[in-house]
């Protein structure tokens, strides 16, 4: 019926001990403002706890944030997570202080999308929309 | 689709943690799926579970008493399930889903099942959402299950009813015991629960309640519960007062009384979703130059010629 005008869900969460959450809330509002339902899971989780969270809410995608330079073990290890609870449908997009060199490495360990400090808020929005279409079109052929 | 369905249905049977939460998604999103998987439902557990209902003002603390109640359940073996309602933007539809940040203790917890919901700016419709999450939850063993939603707004009243009993959250420093007396406050709680009682004024606000509540039928429902959330104070005294309340309202036949309200309102609900695309539809094929009321009379009478004498 009205199924596919029904709001893309994504989650926002924090791994790691960095408690610096003023980019993943901005982020987080930017997507509320742009009609998304968006999960928001606080600072200082385990990449456990934000996919077993994922799963219970059914997003489409995760977004990460980390200013702490701890990017290069934490996203990983949240594809990680979910490759071990069996999960092969949600995306995870990273954003943060993030080096260039860091970028290729993070892609090749599965993160779809990777933001700096300058990455333009249109783009980020648009990247989440694609990754939420793209898992509309697994589920609702 | 039909492979999937069936997997499905074999998962929510497993109660694995995925299909319990694509069943929701399903079902909320009102996919064709959603009748097959609601008439599947182990309707055993769905009738035996206890739905319970914590409403209150914004920032009184309903997701950290929840966190908090969860872990003593959670010690007694009880498979939980919460519903955790927040509202949308009525301007952009978006919304933040924020109950998770306080009970991210439970996240690793399979047997606690958290759902966050937007309310969608759905005028009806959202009974039929969070009941059937609801329903989803208990069939897969939880009981209880919590719908938690902040108590202003209509809709907001509404998904209350689904709750077998109702908890009402209340801080010190919001107000004074006139706004607790206002219409709709204390009547449509069972039970009153004023939290942050390590904060100023939470004495007075109690002692106000009380007297409020003077004259209530029983025991449990005149008394003023004193918690403080955060650290877990008073919240064993809550726990068995909810259990003696629904032993009482279950052998007295008010659960009955309610549960059979709580089917009426979940079934008018899905009868005006189901209608509205529909009419919607018809509206875009009739000029409607009339009066809006007369309008909504014919409109009604095209589609369901049974239910209108015009």
């Amino acid at each position: 019926m009205h199924n596919n005008d029904s709001p893309f869900r994504v989650l926002i969460g924090k791994p790691g001990l960095d408690g610096h959450d003023r980019g993943a809330k901005f982020i987080a509002r930017a997507l509320r403002d742009d009609g998304f339902e968006v999960i928001y899971t606080g600072i200082r989780r385990t990449p456990e706890e934000i996919v077993a969270a994922a799963i219970q809410e059914d997003v489409a995608a995760i977004g990460l944030s980390s200013l702490s330079g701890a990017h290069l073990r934490l996203f990983p290890a949240v594809v990680e997570a979910l490759r071990k609870a069996g999960v092969n449908d949600i995306a995870v997009l990273g954003g943060g202080v993030i080096p260039e060199e860091d970028i290729r490495q993070l892609k090749e360990a599965g993160i779809a999308e990777v933001f700096t400090p300058g990455t333009p808020l249109e783009v980020i929005l648009e990247a989440f929309r694609n990754a939420c279409r793209q898992h509309r079109e697994i589920h609702q052929p | 689709m039909r492979n999937d369905l069936n997997a499905l249905l074999e998962g929510l049977h497993n109660r694995d943690a995925r299909s319990i939460a694509r069943a929701i998604s399903l079902v909320e999103n009102d996919h064709e799926a959603a009748e097959v998987i609601l008439t599947s439902l182990d309707q055993q557990n769905v009738r035996s579970s206890q739905v319970l209902g914590i409403t209150g003002s914004p920032g009184v603390g309903k997701s950290t008493l929840t966190s908090s109640l969860v872990r003593h359940l959670r010690s007694q073996g009880k498979r939980v399930g919460i519903v955790a309602v927040d509202p949308s933007s009525s301007i952009t539809g978006g919304a933040l889903l924020g109950d998770r940040v306080r009970m991210m203790g439970h996240a690793l917890d399979s047997d606690v099942v958290v759902r966050s919901m937007a309310t969608r700016g759905r005028l009806g419709g959202l009974c039929a959402a969070a009941g059937a999450a609801v329903r989803i939850m208990a069939a897969s063993g939880c009981s209880p299950v919590i719908i938690e939603t902040v108590g202003v707004g209509q809709s907001e009243m509404d998904i209350i009813r689904l709750a077998d009993l109702t908890l009402m959250v209340l801080a010190p420093g919001l107000g004074d015991e006139i706004q607790a007396m206002k219409a709709g406050i204390l009547e449509v709680a069972d039970l009153l629960v004023v939290n942050k009682t390590d904060c100023v004024g939470a004495e007075t606000l109690s002692m106000d309640l009380e007297a409020a509540l003077r004259g209530r039928k029983n025991a449990c429902q005149s008394r003023v519960f004193k918690t403080v959330a955060t650290t877990g104070q008073g919240i064993d005294e809550l726990a068995i007062a909810i259990d003696e309340l629904d032993a009482i309202c279950r052998s007295s036949g008010e659960h009955d009384r309610r549960r059979h309200s709580s089917l009426e309102l979940e079934i008018v609900d899905w009868a005006v979703e189901l209608l509205k695309p529909r009419l919607l539809a018809e509206l875009q094929e009739t000029a409607y130059p009339a009066e809006p009321r007369q309008t909504a009379r014919k409109l009604l009478a095209r589609l369901c010629p049974l239910m209108i004498d015009t």
